[in-house]
């Protein structure tokens, strides 16, 4: 990740202010393939963004760089207005994130995967709140069962808690509505619609085009490691979504 | 303020893998068989009353018993810095501790930490199978041998855990994981076969002291070069 040059601090308190994500030319490259090649995206506080586009089209490679979790080839990328690799606690600090596997523990309970999450955030929840947040996911009666035990459905129910217990500000999901039943792909709507309520950021890579377009502000259409339509999801051209890719009615 | 930080996520990573080893069993019996059985085989291996050459007073076994036994807690100990990191990948756990804020320190201390716990449990277990296969007595040498155990253990598990770490994401990693740590471990496993020896029959010259001081430089070296590398080592 290249640095940019350091900007004036009142235009950077600004811009921390409104733009949550901004990329420039974001590269990627695994062995002799380009994952990412030159991606631009800005993404502004408020905003929930679909991120759609064929498989190996890099959306979940850019999730694992707007996570931190991955590290660019070349570009340039701000978090909150801040370069990640010069303060990852604080941009971490900010992000939630469901990864495409949960990330839970089978062997230890929902309370005690929630209790290791808050100390790992350095939150000094007590156990009545952690229950009262699983209370609040319809995971109270399970919540002393060993995740292992959970459906998909429960186990995507307590990674997303997981993934808000410490209020994040941008919150990346990948691919939450898969492998889930009716009830399931109903309460990741829910998210997705509490975040949208509470002004909160999502980016969102899916393949359920016509079902996170609903939720979502804008369509950020991915192919070949490049952006190929940005703009309103109603109005995406269809020769912009991959062909496996449905429109939006 | 930072300090506490880490050692709160540090204590969460320990209390969490133990609380998961304690409930998964069966990982923990399997490395437990696995050692005893490679102490067995060694005794089927040299008979029981084979004499020593080097000296008439004890058996094949008991000379060459500091030798075995730390092969097997050093098979053992592999083993177990592979299994904590297995567990993470098995729900994509290792991603899910990257993402989280903080100093990757705390994480690694908190691996190591309960990578020691489970090795020293092991030889709980392994030196006294090794006192009743290899007729040593124990007894009288124990706080010395506890010593010698506690610091090899350490730069075991301080090493082991941060290859094991470097290993973690890749496909091969359970062959690479001793073929890298192996080579590492030489000057350690020669100082705690030497002390341990030394220990059991006793030090008529003075030497204890000079392979336990090489121990106490290995923990040193390898927890200051682990600590601060790990940070490179856990990032994709």
């Amino acid at each position: 990740m290249r640095a940019s040059p350091a900007p004036d601090v009142s235009t950077h308190r600004a811009q921390d202010e409104r733009v949550v994500v901004e990329a420039r030319g974001l590269r990627r490259r695994f062995a002799r393939t380009w994952a990412l090649r030159g991606l631009d995206l800005t993404v502004e506080r408020g905003e929930i963004v679909a991120l759609l586009g064929a498989n190996g089209s890099g959306k979940t490679t850019l999730l694992r760089i707007l996570a931190t979790v991955a590290r660019p080839s070349g570009g340039e990328l701000r978090l909150f207005g801040v370069a990640p690799d010069q303060d990852p606690g604080a941009v971490r600090r900010r992000l939630g994130v469901l990864a495409h596997t949960s990330g839970l523990y089978g062997e230890l309970s929902a309370v005690e995967n929630l209790r290791f999450a808050a100390l790992m955030y350095g939150l000094a929840l007590p156990e009545r709140a952690l229950r009262a947040r699983l209370a609040e996911a319809g995971l109270a009666r399970a919540a002393d069962a060993r995740v292992g035990t959970y459906s998909q459905g429960m186990l995507q129910r307590l990674a997303l808690l997981r993934a808000t217990l410490h209020d994040p500000d941008l919150v990346l999901l990948d691919e939450p509505y898969t492998a889930l039943d009716g009830s399931g792909l109903a309460l990741v709507d829910r998210f997705l619609a509490a975040l949208r309520s509470a002004h909160k950021t999502a980016i969102v890579a899916t393949h359920a085009v016509e079902r996170s377009l609903r939720h979502c502000d804008r369509a950020v259409v991915l192919t070949a490691g490049r952006v190929t339509y940005d703009g309103p999801p109603g109005a995406a051209p269809a020769s912009a979504l991959p062909p496996a890719l449905e429109q939006v009615p | 303020m930072m300090a506490r930080d880490a050692l709160r996520r540090s204590w969460a990573i320990v209390w969490k893998d133990l609380l998961i080893e304690r409930r998964a069993k069966a990982a923990f019996n399997a490395m437990a068989l696995f050692a005893g059985l490679m102490l067995l085989t060694f005794g089927f291996a040299l008979g029981p009353d084979a004499p020593s050459f080097a000296t008439g007073e004890e058996t094949l076994l008991q000379h060459l018993s500091p030798g075995l036994l730390w092969v097997a807690i050093l098979f053992t100990g592999q083993l177990a810095a592979d299994r904590s990191f297995q567990l993470e990948l098995e729900r994509g756990g290792l991603d899910a501790l990257r993402v989280y804020p903080g100093d990757r320190t705390a994480l690694y201390v908190g691996k190591l930490v309960s990578n020691l716990a489970v090795m020293l449990l092991m030889e709980v277990l392994l030196v006294p199978c090794a006192a009743i296969l290899y007729s040593l007595d124990l007894w009288p040498r124990l706080p010395a041998l506890s010593g010698v155990a506690v610091l090899a253990t350490l730069a075991f598990a301080a090493t082991g855990t941060f290859y094991a770490a470097l290993t973690a994401n890749l496909r091969a990693r359970q062959v690479l994981l001793p073929l890298l740590l192996f080579p590492v471990l030489i000057p350690v496993v020669l100082a705690a076969v030497k002390a341990t020896g030394l220990v059991l029959r006793g030090d008529p010259m003075n030497e204890l002291g000079s392979w336990v001081k090489l121990l106490a430089a290995a923990d040193v070296l390898f927890l200051t070069v682990s600590a601060l590398t790990f940070e490179y080592v856990i990032e994709e």
